[in-house]
């Protein structure tokens, strides 16, 4: 599967999750997010660059307490938590959110 | 992310069994293994030349090495008690989802290549030919079953379905059609250790922020150890726990059950998951590898203990199969159960006087407890039976004042599975775990509006994480489920002296 912006073409696998995290930039974010019916607004922002900072450094989305705590530190603590991030991404933080920031959807009993 | 595009049920208060709907699943199918996630586990990456020959000579190998595969595939009389049993056929009305019909699409396989009539009279005793449409059907209504067992408890010959459903999975993964979600998840234990793919990195820096956490809140330093020497307990518990809400309020608890034990623990960086998911697909190699890094973590680590967190298949593989799949044990404690449930854990401690629950700390609910299959109806707990139906509710019961049980004939070792059980736990099943929640829906539903229940406590990760996802298709909050070790973690009064 596979999607396009402007010239440029964007592996998937079935769900839609990029193929590549490398081909990520913020325009494959905005698409996404459009397709679902969601637009973006900064604390989006704040949740995807964190994802994708966590991804760069442990080869993994954080786990969800990680998640809420970073995001309550950077956006207030009333918003550390996962109710907030349900808000948000209502199809799930863990799963809409990775797959906005080009990250692979996570796996297991979750 | 795509909408579902299926009507969720309507609850309606009794239980119900369905108008059958011919065909009315026969376009729910998971997503097929890439070679990527096929290969690494042993099997081929795409569909085989001669997969006709090389299925039923599968076939023919598990019918010897299985012994029990030829006797449940002969015995069943037709008698139809388990028809209305299985909560797929009962939120779905697909008659292939009786488990009777789901057994037959193997067993007229099994009666065409294996059995004299079934060799010279096919028309006589309904035996087919191995076919595209028979693979076909395999490959979706092998995957409307969860393994749950539920079926074999009404069963008066005690034919068990998941063999067969195991069976049918493990001969398809072997022509090279194998399920994408357990296969990649397999491959990620063998590589780094755990379902999610949690690499030692991660999994430290999560554990070091929930002891941050729970000092914040407690005030009190709670550890959560990995691979330290010398600790008394392994614990292995299902990754899920260190990732998801509310399996991490289950892992606090433990720890601050372990904390106020004075018993020390570790967790494993190399063992890191409890799940075994080659139970779910069938394969026997790949159930014993994963199982094998148990054993290794508690010989390198010098444990006397094994502690299992809550995961329903993971108990069933340790209690029913690790003897043989990775024993023996000598190495370890014999005073202690090998291997030994949480639950078992808390409640040895709690019969002892060891812990003091304060029940208050959970008077804001009204808590009932969800068996989980694999627990119920494969494994036990404890040393008398029905171990594991009293011990879980003993705690609980110990850990808050309002406790009310479900309707009789869907608890205990009658429960209804959760709808995600036996590797359906993914996005791609979502249609068929919605409808197959409906009969656990019916009953929750029912002591919530007759006793005020407020939470459903679960001992297994998929549980927890299918009732969080299909709890909202049905009016109700997903904040519904909780660990059990979260209403014993609340309650427990750290420091007292005993």
């Amino acid at each position: 599967m596979s999607f396009q912006i402007s010239d440029k073409t964007y592996e998937t696998d079935e769900e839609g999750y990029l193929a590549n995290l490398s081909d990520w930039n913020p325009e494959v974010a905005e698409f996404m997010a459009k397709e679902d019916d969601c637009d973006l607004s900064d604390p989006h922002w704040e949740v995807i660059n964190f994802l994708r900072e966590y991804y760069e450094e442990y080869q993994i989305a954080p786990a969800v307490r990680v998640l809420t705590k970073a995001i309550g530190k950077k956006l207030g603590k009333d918003k550390g938590n996962s109710k907030y991030l349900y808000e948000l991404f209502p199809y799930g933080p863990a799963k809409q959110a990775c797959k906005y920031a080009g990250l692979p959807k996570p796996t297991g009993c979750v | 992310m795509a909408k579902a595009e299926f009507d969720t049920p309507q609850l309606k208060g009794i239980p119900v069994i369905p108008h059958l709907q011919p065909g009315a699943m026969a376009h729910s199918r998971p997503f097929v293994a890439k070679a990527e996630h096929q290969e690494p586990l042993g099997f081929p990456g795409e569909l085989v030349d001669d997969w006709k020959t090389k299925a039923i000579d599968k076939m023919g190998e598990l019918l010897t090495k299985y012994r029990a595969l030829p006797v449940f595939l002969d015995a069943c009389v037709k008698c139809g008690a388990c028809t209305d049993k299985c909560h797929y056929y009962l939120g779905t009305a697909d008659p292939k989802n009786m488990p009777v019909a789901r057994q037959d699409l193997l067993r007229k396989v099994y009666r065409r290549y294996f059995t004299f009539a079934g060799k010279h009279f096919p028309k006589l005793v309904g035996a087919v030919e191995l076919s595209e449409e028979v693979i076909e059907d395999w490959y979706r209504y092998y995957h409307q079953c969860s393994e749950c067992r539920r079926c074999s408890v009404y069963c008066p010959y005690g034919i068990d379905t998941a063999e067969i459903t195991m069976a049918g999975r493990e001969i398809l993964a072997h022509i090279g059609i194998g399920q994408k979600y357990s296969n990649e998840i397999i491959g990620k234990v063998h590589k780094i250790g755990n379902n999610l793919g949690l690499p030692r990195p991660a999994l430290e820096d999560t554990l070091e922020g929930l002891e941050e956490e729970v000092e914040e809140d407690l005030g009190v330093k709670i550890r959560y150890p990995v691979d330290e020497k010398g600790a008394d307990v392994l614990l292995v518990t299902p990754s899920a726990d260190f990732f998801a809400e509310p399996h991490v309020d289950g892992l606090i608890g433990y720890g601050k059950v372990f904390h106020q034990a004075g018993i020390s623990w570790t967790l494993s960086s190399y063992a890191s998951e409890a799940a075994n998911f080659g139970i779910f697909i069938g394969n026997y190699e790949n159930m014993q590898k994963v199982a094998m890094r148990i054993r290794q973590a508690a010989l390198d680590l010098g444990v006397k203990r094994i502690v299992v967190g809550e995961c329903g298949h993971a108990w069933r593989v340790a209690y029913s199969f690790w003897n043989t799949l990775i024993g023996p044990f000598d190495f370890l404690d014999p005073k202690y159960p090998v291997p030994q449930h949480v639950c078992e854990f808390t409640y040895d401690l709690l019969q002892k006087g060891a812990l003091k629950l304060d029940k208050a700390a959970n008077d804001d609910k009204v808590v009932t407890f969800h068996d989980s299959c694999n627990v119920s109806r494969g494994s036990r707990m404890g040393d008398f039976p029905g171990g594991q139906f009293v011990i879980p509710r003993e705690i609980i019961k110990a850990s808050c004042n309002h406790y009310v049980d479900m309707a009789a004939e869907t608890i205990h070792e009658n429960t209804f599975c959760c709808g995600g059980g036996g590797g359906l736990l993914t996005d791609d099943l979502t249609e068929l775990r919605v409808k197959g929640a409906v009969p656990r829906m019916e009953a929750l539903k029912r002591v919530i509006d007759e006793d005020g229940v407020t939470h459903m406590a679960a001992i297994c990760a998929i549980c927890k994480s299918q009732f969080t996802k299909v709890l909202p298709f049905f009016g109700m909050g997903m904040d519904m489920i909780i660990s059990v070790h979260q209403l014993v973690g609340d309650a427990l009064v750290l420091g007292a002296e005993h």
